[in-house]
């Protein structure tokens, strides 16, 4: 069994217009699962979607065998307890510090023992590259710094699913390569993935499945070498001819 | 009383008179004080429920809206009336001063609900997705990073309104309330000189707004950037207390 399944999810930023329409996508444990597409094809969307922070309108979500209700609080809180996001612009909390960021919510929302997460927290902060930054504040730290204390925060939550939203999208070239190198550690450790990626080499290179999405609908998926070198879809032909042409 | 100011001086400087001005500059400061605590209080509910990710009820928002709105619109002499009689319509009988000091927390209330709404949209919306996303709710938000972030939009104009606000108290002389403005009246009516008087309620008003305004100059620059939640000891000490 699939351990998050969306079924026919159609959603909308205000309650009108359809940013997602039908979108079903399976994943299970330990799977990476990547969507391409071009710019405002609902990647974004259905992971925001996911996270229940649009407007779902019909379809389905299943997470471990149990129906998502997104009118229901209660049900949405459940599901935010097993994914976290990291968001293309970090969105971290600019009067904390790296540490208290990454700490704050384990502690504060899930009531456990800060000693306890001060620890994980400083390790998760190392492993991504950044236990020298500890106590610097977010405007103290590059783009590429930022993005990997966002990585740290999602993992301090213990999600289940980690949702990726086009992480290095806003960063600088240079800064692109020490985020990925976070990621690729993550994937190594068998951590399930949902991410939303322009950096086609990554994935390609860690992505079980691919997803090619167009105008809030999935046209295309399979396999990363399947869908590089074998489209089956002309839209997805196109856009996989124009992103590895470059 | 003739003379020249050389002349009055001494007699203006009287025990008596300085007493008198003393009394009023106390109630000048408690009606600021009692209407702006109060107000700033309302204000921050009002700004509150006017934010989608603290409370989500459409029509308290429609309410919070609508008294700031309507109150920021009426000058402080009508908003005194206003007030003047509704305390009498529904059969209270209250002294000049609590009259004065409901109106000065109806303005505070009023416009503090717009600064500290403008401070909080100016925090970037995907803040609040983020924090959203991780359960974590509004009025946490607030508490945690919203407010701290905010206060360096908030807190400046909100010094500089208060400033505007304890001027306006001078309007309450208007129906006998012995603040300054009121005093300073008196004082002249007894035939002291105008430059006297008046110039005694300019001293005195200064001596209220100017450490306001220098406060208000410092804070800009402190919070400069947002700063104090450094983790480490704090942060353990409370869950250690908990």
């Amino acid at each position: 069994m699939h351990y998050l399944e969306i079924d026919r999810f159609t959603a909308s930023y205000d309650g009108k217009e359809q940013v997602l329409v039908d979108v079903s996508i399976q994943i299970a444990k330990g799977e990476i699962i990547s969507l391409i597409g071009p710019s405002g094809s609902g990647k974004s969307s259905l992971l925001r979607g996911l996270m229940g922070l649009l407007v779902p309108q019909s379809g389905e979500v299943m997470l471990d065998g149990e129906k998502v209700d997104y009118t229901n609080r209660k049900s949405v809180k459940a599901l935010r307890e097993r994914l976290a996001i990291v968001f293309q612009q970090y969105n971290l909390f600019q009067n904390m510090d790296a540490l208290r960021n990454v700490t704050v919510a384990p502690v504060k929302i899930r009531k456990r023992n800060a000693r306890e997460v001060e620890e994980e927290a400083t390790a998760l902060l190392r492993k991504v590259g950044l236990g020298d930054k500890l106590h610097a504040y977010p405007d103290e730290l590059s783009g590429g710094q930022q993005q990997r204390v966002a990585i740290a925060r999602a993992l301090a939550l213990k999600p289940d699913i980690l949702l990726l939203d086009e992480v290095t999208s806003a960063l600088d070239p240079e800064l692109v390569s020490e985020v990925l190198d976070a990621i690729r550690i993550l994937a190594a450790e068998g951590m399930t993935m949902l991410m939303v990626s322009h950096e086609m080499a990554l994935v390609r290179e860690i992505s079980t499945r691919v997803v090619m999405m167009d105008r809030g609908r999935v046209i295309e998926e399979g396999s990363a070498d399947r869908i590089f070198d074998n489209p089956r879809t002309r839209r997805c032909q196109a856009f996989v001819g124009k992103i590895l042409s470059h | 009383m003739g003379g020249s100011l050389l002349e009055q001086l001494p007699l203006f400087l009287s025990y008596s008179n300085v007493s008198f001005l003393a009394q009023a500059f106390g109630v000048t400061v408690a009606l600021s004080i009692v209407g702006c605590v109060v107000g700033y209080t309302v204000g921050a509910l009002l700004a509150f429920i006017r934010n989608r990710h603290v409370v989500d009820v459409l029509p308290a928002r429609f309410l919070s809206v609508g008294f700031s709105e309507t109150f920021r619109r009426v000058p402080f002499l009508v908003k005194l009336m206003v007030v003047f009689f509704a305390f009498e319509v529904v059969g209270m009988r209250v002294s000049m001063f609590t009259v004065t000091a409901t109106t000065v927390a109806l303005a505070a209330a009023a416009f503090s609900a717009e600064i500290m709404r403008a401070g909080l949209e100016a925090l970037p919306e995907s803040q609040w997705d983020a924090a959203e996303s991780m359960n974590m709710g509004g009025v946490m938000s607030l508490r945690l990073w919203a407010l701290p972030q905010s206060w360096k939009v908030i807190l400046s104009p909100a010094l500089s309104f208060t400033v505007g606000l304890i001027k306006s108290t001078s309007i309450a002389s208007q129906i006998s309330v012995f603040e300054l403005t009121y005093a300073a009246k008196v004082l002249n009516e007894r035939g002291f000189s105008p430059v006297l008087s008046f110039g005694s309620l300019l001293v005195l008003y200064f001596l209220i707004c100017y450490p306001l305004n220098l406060y208000a100059r410092r804070l800009e620059r402190q919070l400069e950037r947002p700063r104090g939640w450094k983790s480490g000891a704090p942060l353990l000490a409370e869950s250690e207390a908990a």
